[in-house]
Formats: structure tokens, C-alpha cells, sequence
């Protein structure tokens, strides 16, 4: 009058538990994008220094869109090194690096840039319109934008010269 | 010192639990007292040790003790004294341990109420309290230790999360954790069934109370979680269906599941095997809840923090399924039922269907909750499952529910004859219909407000329909009207604080279903002097003031609000705390039976000449919260000890 399976019961939980510390490798950090792999939404801003600066005029290049504030400390200041060096090494292949600057005020915003010497375009986005449109979680999120268009990456927190490089030379290698 | 002092208490209660779990098992083994006599002197050991520590760290923040790392980052000079209490909680390892000081405060009413009394089975149930106070002791120690050195010691703290200044917060850990920790004592007593195979009716009926009232706390703390997520998140709802709400509205599922059941069993000899299974399966819940807002393994708003915390409660969740699970194995055997289903139209499988649906409510939102995470795995695809999921496939869970509250308390237990039928529902199902009529001629048009109004009526209608033949019962015995209506409350308590109890849920069922359907909200830019219209009420804004507090700074908007005459000045406001990224939004709200009106200020210009508002105009939501006040009484009766039994 054995009855084995029985014993089968407390086999019931096992695939919960596996699948939970399943869990344990995934990152937290990457929220879902339901703009990835959708084309860009479109913006027209103009940079701290008044200069007009629209995505649609950099169609054809890698465009690597980096939303930030000066208040956001410390990731903001942790990446800000990356993001000058990446800069550097990857204006001149067909990439364009765009911050936009948001909830913050002007004369922060110019110190953080100085202090970092960030010499590619800056724009504010004082109605929130663009943070909006992205789905802007928190700040630092950088989004990996193709030749086509189209929003193919997106990176919550910090980034990183590992983390750059890695999104974008695959999208450089793409013909456009 | 204060950290090296709460460490050192912590280590040694850790070493008590650890005595106590192992000397009251063997106790309960050798049938020698004097072993269970000193597990219970240890576990008031812990329970003096751990409120020791418990005072030792709110000490720590009232005097803004930043020697202490958890103090420093989560208290700051400007923190007002109230959330500075609210701050011992406020983060992962305070609210360990308040779990713990719960844990322990419910071992020692244990041990006063049922160490006389339950011989067979107290000592197990003891060994497993302790055992379980010993690993989030463990946790205290190992993982999230709340009692750390801060060297050097700065001069000032972080300073504790803005969105946790508020008195919902005082209330809601404090009530969720005591619903949590509170199921803890049913499955301590299930484990000493099992492992005394005494799987009877006694360890039901020495656990039926204490499930009430840690269902009573569950209820009570979800439900003053909706009240902050309304009026402090500022988006204008009660309920997200985020994984951690979830978390803790599973077990509040089962628990009901089980409390139904629970007479069943005292009534019909059945249902053992799913007892058991279901006071486990409630309890894993909570654990499963505290591993999802403590491993950061599913995002959401609630979560604290990561590290190997997760892992530890994986383990445990782990050693509980799997030893509870393997028990209910090892006792296969003996579940074997007495009674039996005599007939589809009785008591039993009306509460039968109700259990069903409960378990089945629980399952889709475990696995709703889950599915990002198996997704994921199976596939390799994110994916975010959202409200759109759970309303559909609950709404209909819910209101099936609802309309067996109206059957189940007055069919006939075996089998309900026609007469039956016809004496106790001919008036409810009448009335439930001319509702859905009348909903329907004042306009109605969603087929799902109509059904919530017909089946809402229909159960009410029972309600009165039983109370009102009880009550005459007794004047016909000659009490006069109030002492009868009054005697039947507190005479057959549980009965009719279950009664209570239902009235508030479709009070609550009214209100949700009234703020789906009827709510209407808009978001625009106003200039100075200028006025948004919603739904006949009028806003001007007035302009915007800048406000230095303790903490933070704001800036307030004012927004006259008229419909015709001025009722009164809405303020919403922007919080800029110096440690937080984000401003936080403050909500101004006026709160009505019929609707409330709930702004949240947006962008504004710095110059003050505009700003960018949601409205909203949120209908019946009041009723919610009338309904939870409502829910909570008729726990509170139920709790009260049963009467003798008269008339």
C-alpha cells in the first residue's frame, strides 16, 4: 500500500522556485522600451547656446540620445567621462551624440557641461515634451538610435565606454 | 556603541531562537515539560532582545544618532519628529526588524493563550514560530543588518524617501506586516497537525481567531494602501495591479479562501486536505511577498533593495515548500474526508464555487505577476504585463464573487430544497433585477455597471432578507426591536460580522466600479488668471508661491474652484527634496460622496504666469475607503469571542 507518488506533491513547487531564482540573473535595471525597434519620435529643441538642433537633420548617422540633469548626482557625473570620450572617438564614423537636458535650470546645466568638457550638442527640454515622448523613467537614460531611424537600444543608469561600444559599433556596422 | 550594542542584542536573540526552535521540538518529541518551560523562557528572551532593539533604533533616530548607517541614510536634521519614528520602517532593514518584533510579540500571545489548553499541539507550534523568528533574525544578522557602524560619522543624514511623509505611512506597514506576520500562527499550527498527525478539527479551531485577525490587519493595511497611493502618488488611483500590491493581495485571497472553508470542515468533516493546502499555500504567499519587494527579481515602485537578501528568502521559501509540502505527503493517508457533496444547489458548493474562484483570482495574478519573469526565460522577450490583464480577467472572477455572497450564507447546508430556494431568494433576485432596471433607466449604459448594480442590490437584499427574520425570531420571543437587533450582532458574531463584512465589500465593489466607469480627468496649461472647465466645475489659477520647509523646499499653486459658487482653494504642490533627483508631487484633493476633485500641478514657469495641471474629476471613490471602514468593523466583530449560544 505504498504509494509513491505521493511524494510527487512537494515536486509542485519546485518549478516556482527555479523560475524565481531564475530571477536573480536578470537586471532590475532593464526596463522594458516599447519604443524599441519603432522609429524615433521626432523633436525640433534648440541647444544652450541657442543653436537649432532637430533628429530628423541627423537621419543617416548613428544618433546615441543621452537624457541627463546636473542635479542627478552621482550617476550623471559617473557617465559624463564615458560620454566625452565616446564622443571623441566616435564623431568622426557616423555617430552623433545628443544630450538632452531635463527639468533643470541653465546656469547648472552650463557648469556641468564645462566642467566635462561635453562639446557636442546640449538641449534643454523645458516643457518635458521630448523626456515624455521617450518614456523617460529617471535620469540617466541613453537610447541607441540606427541610420534608419530607429530606436534600437535603450540604456537605464550609468553608461559605460564597454557599454557604448557595444551598442554601437553593431548599429555602425549596419548599411543604412 | 549604539550599533555594536543593537548588533550584540541581535546575535544573541538570533541564538535564543535558535535554542527555543530546537529545545521545544524536542520537547514536544520526549514529552519532556521542563524543555518546552525553557523554550518558552527563551522566546521571551527574544521577545525582550528584539523590542530592546526595536527601541534602541528609534532612539537612534529621535536623536539623530548618524553613527548608525541605516539612522544617516534614512533620517536627516530637517526630518520632522513623526517620520522620524515612520523612518525606523521606512527602509529594508527597519522593516525587518519590525517583522521580527511582530513575529515575536505574536510568540509570546502563543504562548500565553495555548500553552494551556493544546498540549499535542503548542509545542510544534512553538518549535515552528521560533524557527521562523530565527531566520529573520538571521536576515538581521547576515544580510540586513539594520545595526551598522557609520565611521566617520557625517554631520548630517540622507534623509528618508519623500514619498513616505505621509500618516498613511505611520499606519500601512505597521497593519500589512501584523496581516503578514500574522498568518504565521495558522501555519504554525498546520505544521503541528502534520507532524502530530492530528490533522483533525483542533488545530482549525484553535487558529480560527487569529486567521481573522491577521486577515483583519491584511485588509486593513491594503486598504490604507490604496488611500496613499491616491492621495500621495498623485495619478489619481487606488490600485495598480504593481507586482508588490499584488504580493500582498494574494494571501489576503487565500486567506478569505480559507476562512470560508475553515466551516465547511467544522460543519461537514471535509475539505481537510484543502485546509491544510490552503493555510500553506497562504503563507508561502507572504513569504513570496516579502522575497518580491526585498531581491529586486521584478521591478516595480515598491521595491527596496538587492543583494543577497533575495537569495536567503528564495532559500527559505524553498525550506518551507518544500517541508510543509513534503508533510502533507508523509500524511496522505489520513486526509481521508467523513462528510461528503450531497447535492450542487447546497451551502457546501456554493462555498466550494467561492473557494474555486478565490484560489483562481490568486493564481492569475501570481501568474500575471510572474509572467515578465517566465517570459523572459522561456522566450528571452520583456514583457510588461499590465492593469488591461488583471481587470479583465479578474472583473469577472470578482463579480461571480460577489453573487455568491448573496447565495452562500443563506442556501441550506446538504441540499436546498425549491422551498428553500424560493423563501430566501424570490425578493433579493427581484430586487437585484429592478436595479439593473432602474440603473438602466437612469441611463446606464455599460453592461458591467449595470450587472455590479443588480448583483450589489441582489446581495444586500439577502443581507436584510436573513437579518430581518433573525431579529423577528426574537420578537416573537418577547425582546423588544433594539436589544434583539443588537443581541443577534453580538450573540452570533461571527455570523454577522461576516454579514459586516460583506456589506463593506459591495460597499468597496460600488466605488471601484463607480470610479471605472464614471471618472473623467484632463491635463492642460493654464495662464494666470485663466480657467480649465471639467465636468461643470470651474479652476482658476491664482499663481504660484514658493515655500521653504524643513526638509524641502515647494512651490504651491492656488486654483480657485467654483461650479457656479466658489467651494473653496485647491493648492497642489511641486516638493523638491535636496537627496531626491525628482521633484515630488504633493496633490491638493477635495474628497466628496458623490466625487472628488483632484489636481496635480505639472510644469510651471519659474515667473509664476503658468502652469501645466491634471485634472481630475474621480466619481465615487469615496465609497471605498466608507466601504473599508465598514469591512474592518465587521472583522472586529467577528474577532470578538464567540457568546454562548442562546435562542
Amino acid at each position: 500500500m505504498k504509494r509513491l507518488w505521493r511524494w510527487l506533491i512537494p515536486l509542485a513547487a519546485v518549478p516556482v522556485l527555479v523560475l524565481l531564482a531564475y530571477g536573480f540573473r536578470l537586471s532590475p535595471r532593464d526596463i522594458p522600451s516599447p519604443l524599441v525597434g519603432r522609429p524615433a519620435p521626432g523633436f525640433a529643441l534648440a541647444t544652450l547656446e541657442g543653436a537649432p538642433l532637430e533628429l530628423a537633420t541627423h537621419r543617416g548617422k548613428v544618433v546615441v540620445l543621452n537624457f541627463w540633469a546636473s542635479w542627478c548626482y552621482p550617476a550623471c557625473y559617473e557617465e559624463a567621462p564615458a560620454l566625452a570620450r565616446a564622443w571623441e572617438s566616435y564623431k568622426d564614423r557616423g555617430v552623433m551624440l545628443v544630450g538632452i537636458n531635463i527639468q533643470d535650470k541653465p546656469d547648472p546645466a552650463r557648469t556641468f557641461l564645462t566642467r566635462f568638457g561635453h562639446t557636442f550638442p546640449n538641449a534643454p527640454d523645458p516643457a518635458g515634451r521630448v523626456s515624455v515622448d521617450y518614456g523617460v523613467y529617471g535620469v540617466p537614460e541613453t537610447f541607441f538610435i540606427d541610420r534608419a531611424g530607429r530606436v534600437r537600444g535603450k540604456h537605464v543608469g550609468a553608461v559605460t565606454d564597454a557599454i557604448v561600444r557595444d551598442r554601437v559599433e553593431p548599429l555602425l556596422r549596419e548599411r543604412g | 556603541m549604539t550599533a555594536d550594542l543593537g548588533y550584540g542584542m541581535t546575535l544573541i536573540a538570533l541564538g535564543l531562537a535558535v535554542y527555543g526552535g530546537v529545545a521545544a521540538g524536542a520537547g514536544a518529541r520526549t514529552g519532556r515539560l521542563a524543555l518546552i518551560e525553557s523554550a518558552q523562557h527563551a522566546a521571551l528572551g527574544v521577545f525582550v532582545l528584539v523590542t530592546s532593539c526595536f527601541a534602541l533604533l528609534t532612539y537612534a533616530f529621535l536623536t539623530f544618532d548618524f553613527s548608525v548607517r541605516y539612522v544617516a541614510t534614512n533620517t536627516n536634521l530637517g526630518t520632522p519628529f513623526y517620520y522620524r519614528i515612520t523612518g525606523v520602517w521606512g527602509a529594508l532593514e527597519g522593516s525587518i526588524i519590525l517583522w521580527s518584533w511582530m513575529l515575536a510579540l505574536y510568540t509570546i500571545i502563543l504562548i500565553v493563550r495555548h500553552r494551556v489548553g493544546a498540549r499535542e499541539l503548542y509545542p510544534w507550534a512553538l518549535a515552528t514560530m521560533l524557527g521562523i523568528l530565527a531566520f529573520f533574525l538571521l536576515v538581521m544578522t547576515v544580510a540586513a543588518p539594520p545595526f551598522q557602524r557609520q565611521a566617520p560619522v557625517p554631520a548630517d543624514g540622507r534623509g528618508l524617501n519623500p514619498l513616505l511623509e505621509d500618516t498613511g505611512m505611520i499606519t500601512h506597514p505597521v497593519a500589512l506586516y501584523l496581516g503578514f506576520t500574522g498568518f504565521t500562527v495558522p501555519f504554525a499550527f498546520a505544521m503541528a497537525a502534520l507532524i502530530t498527525g492530528r490533522i483533525g478539527d483542533t488545530w482549525l479551531v484553535l487558529t480560527r481567531r487569529w486567521t481573522i485577525v491577521a486577515w483583519y490587519f491584511l485588509s486593513l493595511g491594503l486598504l490604507i494602501g490604496g488611500w496613499w497611493s491616491y492621495h500621495v502618488l498623485g495619478w489619481g488611483g487606488y490600485w495598480a495591479w504593481d507586482p508588490v500590491e499584488n504580493a500582498a493581495f494574494m494571501p489576503w485571497l487565500t486567506g478569505t479562501a480559507f476562512l470560508h472553508s475553515v466551516m465547511i470542515q467544522e460543519r461537514r468533516r471535509m475539505l481537510r486536505l484543502w485546509n491544510i493546502s490552503l493555510v500553506i499555500l497562504t503563507f508561502g504567499l507572504t513569504l513570496f511577498g516579502t522575497f518580491l519587494t526585498r531581491s529586486g527579481v521584478i521591478a516595480s515602485v515598491h521595491a527596496f533593495t538587492q543583494g543577497s537578501i533575495g537569495i536567503l528568502f528564495l532559500g527559505f521559501l524553498a525550506l518551507v515548500l518544500l517541508t510543509a509540502l513534503g508533510l502533507v505527503a508523509w500524511r496522505w493517508e489520513t486526509f481521508r474526508s467523513e462528510g461528503e457533496l450531497d447535492s450542487v444547489v447546497s451551502r457546501e458548493s456554493a462555498f466550494l464555487l467561492n473557494n474555486v474562484l478565490l484560489v483562481a483570482a490568486a493564481f492569475t495574478v501570481f501568474f500575471g505577476t510572474v509572467f515578465p519573469l517566465l517570459s523572459e526565460a522561456v522566450r528571452g522577450v520583456k514583457v510588461s504585463v499590465g492593469a488591461p490583464f488583471f481587470n479583465q480577467v479578474n472583473i469577472p472572477l470578482f463579480l461571480s464573487l460577489v453573487f455568491l455572497m448573496g447565495v452562500g450564507p443563506l442556501i441550506a447546508w446538504r441540499r436546498a430544497s425549491l422551498d428553500n430556494l424560493k423563501r430566501n431568494f424570490l425578493w433579493p433576485v427581484a430586487l437585484g433585477i429592478a436595479a439593473a432596471a432602474a440603473a438602466f433607466a437612469l441611463g446606464v449604459r455599460s453592461l458591467l455597471a449595470a450587472l455590479t448594480c443588480a448583483t450589489t442590490v441582489f446581495v444586500a437584499a439577502t443581507i436584510a432578507v436573513d437579518f430581518t427574520r433573525a431579529t423577528r425570531a426574537r420578537l416573537r420571543v418577547g425582546e423588544s426591536l433594539l436589544p434583539a437587533m443588537g443581541g443577534l450582532l453580538l450573540r452570533h458574531n461571527r455570523r454577522y460580522g461576516g454579514f459586516v463584512v460583506h456589506l463593506g465589500i459591495l460597499i468597496i465593489a460600488l466605488g471601484v466600479m463607480g470610479s471605472h466607469a464614471w471618472s473623467v480627468q484632463t491635463e492642460t496649461t493654464l495662464h494666470r488668471g485663466e480657467t480649465a472647465e471639467l465636468a461643470g466645475y470651474r479652476f482658476r489659477f491664482d499663481g504660484l508661491t514658493a515655500v521653504e520647509e524643513s526638509n524641502h523646499f515647494k512651490v504651491v499653486g492656488a486654483f480657485t474652484v467654483s461650479n457656479g459658487r466658489v467651494l473653496g482653494v485647491l493648492r497642489p504642490a511641486k516638493k523638491f527634496y535636496p537627496q531626491e533627483q525628482a521633484p515630488i508631487a504633493y496633490v491638493d484633493y477635495r474628497l466628496g460622496l458623490r466625487e472628488d476633485l483632484y489636481l496635480v500641478l505639472g510644469d510651471f514657469a519659474r515667473d509664476g504666469s503658468q502652469a501645466t495641471i491634471k485634472l481630475q474629476v474621480n466619481r465615487l471613490v469615496s465609497w471605498i475607503w466608507i466601504g473599508g471602514v465598514v469591512l474592518t468593523l465587521g472583522a472586529l466583530l467577528a474577532i470578538l469571542p464567540e457568546r454562548h449560544k442562546s435562542v
